[in-house]
């Protein structure tokens, strides 16, 4: 009986992905553990391998496509005998085991039409002079570009962390910096976070300026000591005479189906450090522009991307140096109903949430604060003395969380402007569940952020 | 890869034996006047004495050059008299003092000197070890022949950090000498009873790392284990280890209440083993001193001393403005980077 091979799911977050190469034709015969094709992900380029015996009845996506979709047929293989006429009506496998992941990634993620959409930036950006030239870039890209060009212009500037270099990262955002620096410059390490870490502070004391990669953060728990004990401290605990100018980077928060200890936003955790300065992008510009700031920074950054907003592609602007200050909040929407403040991937709940809250003519004003350490508390004070109300939007846990702490300022700074209680959206108060289902509960949905700027409205 | 025990003699010069003598006493008086100000109240918190470990400071500064850079744990006020930090200023800074090196915002655990290439003064046991592999990346990566001498205890030994950073250390050839100052206990717990196996010098010999025990009590000893380490270093060759014997007379910290050695056991070391009366025995054996010689440096460092506690004494605490100062830095970082 013929079966359809659909395409693969090679990653937790892998919506599509480009049919690179077949290395079989029609008419060849198959066994289980051939190497049926090259698929190019995101992240790399994987080899796709037959689980079953049989002849490749019919070729359906050529290679080079670009942007074929997790679980679109790609090939028939028929059984001996059979005609490859018969092949094309073949049914898919029922229960492909790569259709949960992918669903799943979908639910977390921004839908795929999204991702191979340029998200537009703010319409008037004050970051960047009127009619300048914009290009769109994913946001992986984006901090590819930010590291080089500040690597360029600064030797003392290097990149250490675990895949860095010849595996081109284990998300592809180092991809081609070894090839332009050397490994003196881009360092692989052993999986020994809180050695590296250590390293890196000692390197930055020493005169350098180190970017330190964590594959994503859950593994910076390996080395917190030396990020808030000797990286964000010293520069207090010596009088001033020495601190640590570096960059801790890498992806926090949920990705996809990983489960508890791979799914966790810190940004409350690092945003209560004094000598700490935290960053959390949402959008490619800012992901380039914060990227370059923290750099060039004299103080130890924590630079907390997201696996899942590095595909995504926004609009960059096209100048020779584009850098972003740090503590100055962007507004994506301007409204007069409800202010609802995020930042990273919150905001896509965030301007989804408004942008169907505007069809029920509920508009609402959305700060991205960009930064949490130094936080705009200015531009979000602002913004509820004219809306007089506000939601929090993080993906994070909900006690002592970023919400939390915005809410107390706002009760202590402009509790007269206040028509309604601030409401925190935030991820659930649970460790991450693997099921798929469970996963989707315990995450943020704009359908919160909706039912939530409904309370504060008396909608 | 060879690791051994070390038995060579450097050849010394009076002056420099007179040097050692006096080095090791200023350790030992400012310690002694520490503890007393401690009981007066006037330095409060955790406060680490180094009485009885003065050769190992004082015998590795005296195998350092210029430019070379060290960073120890939170029992560093040794190592910041022997590499020429002024008394006056760990004095304050133990007070709690605007004079201290750190405006008294450090304590006795944190202190730091740009200037002399001190980089702390840590308060969590084995931090300072990755630390001190990254200073010597720095200066690998800056290309010049500097070394760092990374201070540890034997308790330290044993924390994890300490093998990833033998390993990082080793792969990258890092130009940094780990200083192991065993001096028997882990706070109050034994070596034999917290320490698998007897010699701690071997344990880089997995990652290639040549390890060597030295006799603490011997500054001679030490400074020529010293003079290897640094060569083994300034040839590009990788780090050394040093497991350097010593021992604490004092407490862990003030509050020690010695239940876990007998008074005999100290009082045998300080007896027949100490560094400093060894140093002058030699003196005097040799003839290149006499008693009046010797007793000219004694009040020369108790002047010393007790300026500093006067010091330390008299500098205001800091002003209430400073609680808010030196949190984040404006300026582009300092110290040896490439122009960019």
């Amino acid at each position: 009986m013929a079966t359809q091979i659909l395409m693969p799911a090679l990653s937790p977050t892998m919506e599509e992905g480009t049919l690179a190469k077949w290395l079989v034709k029609e008419g060849d015969t198959v066994t289980s553990g051939d190497i049926l094709a090259e698929i190019e992900t995101d992240k790399a380029t994987m080899e796709f391998e037959a689980v079953d015996e049989g002849i490749v009845g019919k070729i359906l996506i050529d290679e080079g496509t670009e942007g074929v979709k997790v679980n679109t047929p790609i090939a028939v293989i028929v059984e001996e005998g059979e005609s490859v006429e018969d092949a094309a009506s073949a049914p898919a496998p029922e229960s492909a085991p790569q259709s949960a992941p992918a669903e799943a990634a979908a639910d977390a993620a921004p839908g795929p039409q999204e991702t191979a959409t340029t998200v537009p930036a703010a319409a008037a950006s004050p970051d960047w002079p009127e009619g300048t030239e914009m290009k769109s870039q994913t946001v992986r890209e984006a901090l590819r570009d930010a590291m080089a060009e500040e690597m360029r212009t600064d030797a003392n500037v290097f990149v250490m962390g675990e895949e860095v270099a010849e595996y081109q990262g284990a998300y592809k955002v180092t991809q081609g910096l070894l090839a332009e620096f050397g490994d003196k410059r881009v360092i692989d390490t052993p999986i020994t976070e809180h050695g590296f870490a250590g390293i890196g502070v000692g390197a930055a004391f020493g005169g350098l300026k180190p970017i330190v990669e964590f594959m994503t953060f859950n593994f910076a728990m390996q080395a917190i000591d030396q990020i808030i004990n000797s990286a964000a401290k010293t520069l207090y605990m010596s009088g001033g005479q020495m601190g640590a100018p570096m960059v801790f980077r890498g992806p926090n928060g949920a990705a996809a189906r990983v489960g508890a200890q791979h799914s966790q936003d810190y940004a409350a955790w690092y945003a209560m450090i004094p000598g700490l300065k935290v960053a959390m992008p949402y959008s490619a510009a800012d992901a380039k522009g914060l990227l370059k700031s923290a750099i060039r920074d004299p103080n130890p950054v924590i630079f907390l991307e997201n696996e899942i907003l590095y595909g995504r592609s926004f609009d960059v602007p096209v100048l020779d140096d584009f850098t972003v200050p740090f503590g100055k909040a962007k507004i994506w929407r301007t409204g007069k109903d409800v202010t609802i403040v995020s930042f990273g991937i919150g905001m896509t709940y965030a301007l989804e949430a408004a942008e169907k809250l505007a069809e029920e003519g509920i508009e609402a004003e959305v700060i991205d604060l960009r930064t949490l350490r130094p936080l705009d508390y200015g531009t979000v004070i602002e913004s509820v003395k004219k809306t007089n109300r506000c939601v929090t939007v993080e993906e994070g846990f909900p006690v002592g969380s970023i919400g939390n702490h915005l809410g107390a300022y706002i009760m202590q700074n402009a509790f007269d402007w206040l028509d309604a209680p601030v409401i925190n959206c935030t991820g659930k108060d649970v460790p991450m569940p693997y099921a798929a289902n469970l996963e989707k509960h315990a995450l943020l949905t704009p359908a919160e952020v909706i039912d939530a700027v409904k309370q504060v409205t008396y909608r | 890869m060879a690791a051994r025990k070390s038995s060579a003699k450097p050849n010394v010069s009076p002056d420099e034996l007179r040097q050692y003598y006096r080095d090791m006493l200023l350790i030992r008086r400012f310690e002694e006047k520490a503890g007393q100000l401690y009981g007066m109240g006037l330095i409060g918190g955790f406060c680490h004495l180094y009485i009885g470990q003065e050769a190992v400071v004082v015998g590795l500064e005296a195998a350092a050059s210029e430019g070379d850079k060290r960073v120890t744990s939170y029992r560093d006020h040794g190592h910041m008299l022997a590499c020429g930090m002024d008394p006056d200023g760990v004095m304050a800074e133990l007070t709690g003092r605007e004079g201290g090196y750190s405006k008294g915002k450090g304590g006795s655990m944190h202190m730091f000197s740009r200037e002399k290439h001190f980089y702390g003064g840590h308060g969590i046991v084995g931090a300072q070890v990755p630390i001190g592999a990254g200073l010597a990346f720095a200066d690998r990566y800056l290309e010049n022949d500097r070394v760092t001498f990374t201070y540890f205890g034997d308790g330290a030994a044993n924390q994890g950090q300490v093998y990833e950073t033998f390993n990082m250390a080793s792969i990258w050839k890092l130009p940094v000498i780990f200083v192991i100052e065993n001096n028997q206990y882990a706070m109050g717990t034994a070596q034999k009873r917290s320490t698998s196996g007897e010699d701690i010098y071997t344990r880089g010999a997995p990652f290639g790392i040549p390890g060597e025990l030295v006799d603490g009590m011997d500054v001679l000893a030490v400074k020529a284990a010293g003079e290897k380490a640094v060569a083994h270093c300034r040839e590009g060759k990788g780090p050394y280890i040093l497991e350097v014997k010593t021992y604490r007379y004092r407490g862990h910290s003030m509050s020690d209440p010695a239940k876990y050695r007998t008074r005999e056991e100290v009082q045998k070391m300080r007896e027949e083993r100490d560094s400093i009366q060894n140093v002058r025995d030699l003196l005097l054996t040799g003839g290149h001193a006499s008693e009046d010689d010797l007793k000219a440096i004694d009040k020369e460092i108790k002047d010393i001393v007790n300026a500093s506690a006067e010091f330390a004494k008299d500098s205001p605490e800091p002003a209430l403005e400073e609680l808010w100062t030196d949190i984040y830095s404006d300026d582009v970082p300092q110290g040896d980077a490439i122009d960019a």
